[in-house]
């Protein structure tokens, strides 16, 4: 039995506005219901206006992934109750999304297609509590303070409600839990190289849902069971190596599993049953009358691409060929844009120093600098002290060693008894004594020898 | 098209009683029947659209504007706790 996968998964992205109205869109740890408006809030007579960065960055991200753009496009209402909805439907977009049939390369060669990449709204956040709690209810009279008893509730807080969405959609072309690992992990490098979102799965701006089944014959099977709740990079191998399990006992009981939507428990290591699942045709989408459809200029799309920032594998191929780096080097300097970019401001300044690239790229690697603290031109002054000491004749150490140990020894005794400060002062003294600059393992490896 | 009442109820998230599921069947189908007449137009040389407006690319830049206050945004709500839409519990 071959299993057959497909992914959908969602990027928040970072624009300073919601999808549909100018909220703030940053929600993360902010104060509950701080972030909203009619809109937002779903209140009767509000006027959704979509947000043009959301979708040209949504436009971006599809073509990072080799999708074609349409000349046209609209929104659509996906209709379903939730208390995280507060319109009853959710704005999304079905039979026509920004970007269509694309596809991405994995490392084995093995391609993975993408159907399409869409704009979406985020939902509110729920909290649940079991009761006991103080709450406070509106009443004519003022507020009253009301004891719930055992009373079960939940909370809704409304920040990210409206949060720009860029839905991913697969085929279902994955067969095993280590592609999707690598595929998620070059959307969630290719969302940060464009700078559109953080795309950091435990915060929950990167989320993603696997459709999972079995199938016999290599055929499509009749059923699919959706997993969600899976906010780590960790998570997504146990998840589906569970789920592939056990749909692989149901099948050779002869029984066919229930078509689904089952989250993980990371407590429990393994997949729970939570809704069978909707058939889609009951969200009745329907076009968004409040939004008028958007239809893009073969010049629009051409300028968007010019706009977009270099990709990985370009970034990639460049660093391989510009600075002759080997594979190993160039993947572990490109997998971030921050160290990419220290990396090459630190070779362009090391160019009138004489440093070459390839230095500047084992230092890096090597000693891996804190990227905050030390700045590319003190990064190239470290390199250039560490590789300019003064060839001191070995004699000259070993007479000015002796001669320090000799006017030291207090120093040496307490050297021998252990204490290490002792040593860095002998050190500092052969150093000082010789002027030049010389490297310190040098004096250590000359004082142990005379000491011995 | 015959219409099934219960589901339609359910998607709506309406608790109808036997009575209303009855009445209200009736009163779907007819709206169904009265709306296929449409089918008898021909429509052969209209070009098709979702919208009347004619409108097209209406979109806001990325700039933020004033929200409600948290005591503004739950003025309306039922119960609140903590700063939250007390609801009843959805688990």
């Amino acid at each position: 039995m071959k299993p057959v996968i497909g992914l959908e998964v969602h990027i928040e992205l970072k624009t300073r506005s919601k999808m549909f109205c100018g909220c703030s869109a940053d929600y993360f740890g902010k104060k509950p219901n701080t972030h909203t408006c009619p809109v937002c809030l779903g209140l009767p007579g509000a006027l959704p206006v979509p947000n043009k960065k959301a979708i040209e960055w949504c436009v971006m991200l599809g073509m990072a992934l080799n999708c074609k753009i349409p000349h046209f496009s609209k929104f659509d209402r996906k209709n379903y109750f939730y208390p995280d909805l507060p319109k009853g439907y959710q704005i999304s977009q079905y039979d026509e999304p920004f970007c269509v049939n694309g596809s991405i390369k994995l490392s084995t060669g093995k391609k993975i297609r993408i159907r399409r990449v869409h704009m979406e709204e985020d939902t509110a956040k729920l909290v649940h509590e079991l009761g006991n709690q103080k709450s406070t209810r509106s009443t004519s009279s003022g507020q009253e303070i009301k004891n719930q008893k055992d009373e079960g509730y939940s909370l809704i807080d409304f920040n990210r409600s409206g949060v720009p969405l860029a839905e991913i959609v697969t085929e279902p072309d994955f067969d095993d839990a280590k592609d999707v690992k690598e595929y998620l992990q070059k959307i969630q490098q290719i969302a940060r190289y464009l700078e559109i979102s953080n795309a950091d799965m435990e915060k929950g701006d990167m989320r993603l849902e696997p459709n999972i089944s079995l199938s016999k014959d290599g055929k499509l099977p009749s059923y699919k069971i959706e997993v969600k709740n899976i906010n780590s990079f960790r998570f997504v191998e146990k998840a589906i190596e569970f789920e592939i399990r056990r749909q692989t006992e149901i099948l050779q009981k002869g029984q066919t599993p229930i078509q689904e939507t089952r989250g993980w428990d990371e407590a429990k290591q393994k997949t729970i049953s939570q809704r069978t699942k909707e058939e889609a045709s009951d969200y009745r989408y329907f076009p968004e009358p409040d939004i008028p459809p958007i239809r893009w200029a073969k010049s629009q799309i051409s300028n968007l691409k010019s706009q977009m920032r270099e990709l990985p594998k370009e970034k990639f191929k460049r660093f391989k060929k510009d600075y002759e780096l080997s594979d190993y080097d160039t993947e572990i300097l490109t997998r971030e844009t921050t160290i990419a970019d220290y990396f090459e401001d630190a070779v362009r300044i090391g160019k009138n120093k004489n440093i070459d690239a390839k230095k500047i790229a084992k230092f890096i690697m090597n000693r891996k600098p804190s990227i905050e603290e030390v700045l590319p031109a003190k990064l190239v002054r470290n390199i250039e002290s560490a590789t300019t000491y003064v060839n001191i004749n070995e004699e000259e150490i070993k007479i000015t060693v002796k001669k320090v140990l000799k006017n030291n020894s207090q120093a040496v005794e307490d050297f021998k008894k252990g204490k290490t400060q002792a040593l860095q002062y002998l050190v500092g003294s052969v150093m000082r004594a010789l002027k030049g600059k010389v490297d310190p393992r040098v004096v250590i490896e000359a004082i142990e020898n005379e000491l011995k | 098209m015959k219409i099934n009442v219960k589901h339609v109820a359910k998607l709506a998230n309406l608790p109808l009683s036997n009575e209303e599921e009855k009445k209200f069947e009736k009163q779907l189908n007819e709206v169904l029947s009265y709306v296929e007449k449409l089918n008898e137009k021909d429509v052969e040389n209209i070009e098709e659209t979702n919208q009347t407006t004619g409108l097209e690319n209406v979109t806001r830049e990325d700039i933020n504007t004033i929200c409600f206050a948290q005591d503004e945004a739950l003025s309306n709500s039922k119960k609140n706790h903590n700063g939250m839409f007390k609801i009843p519990k959805i688990f």
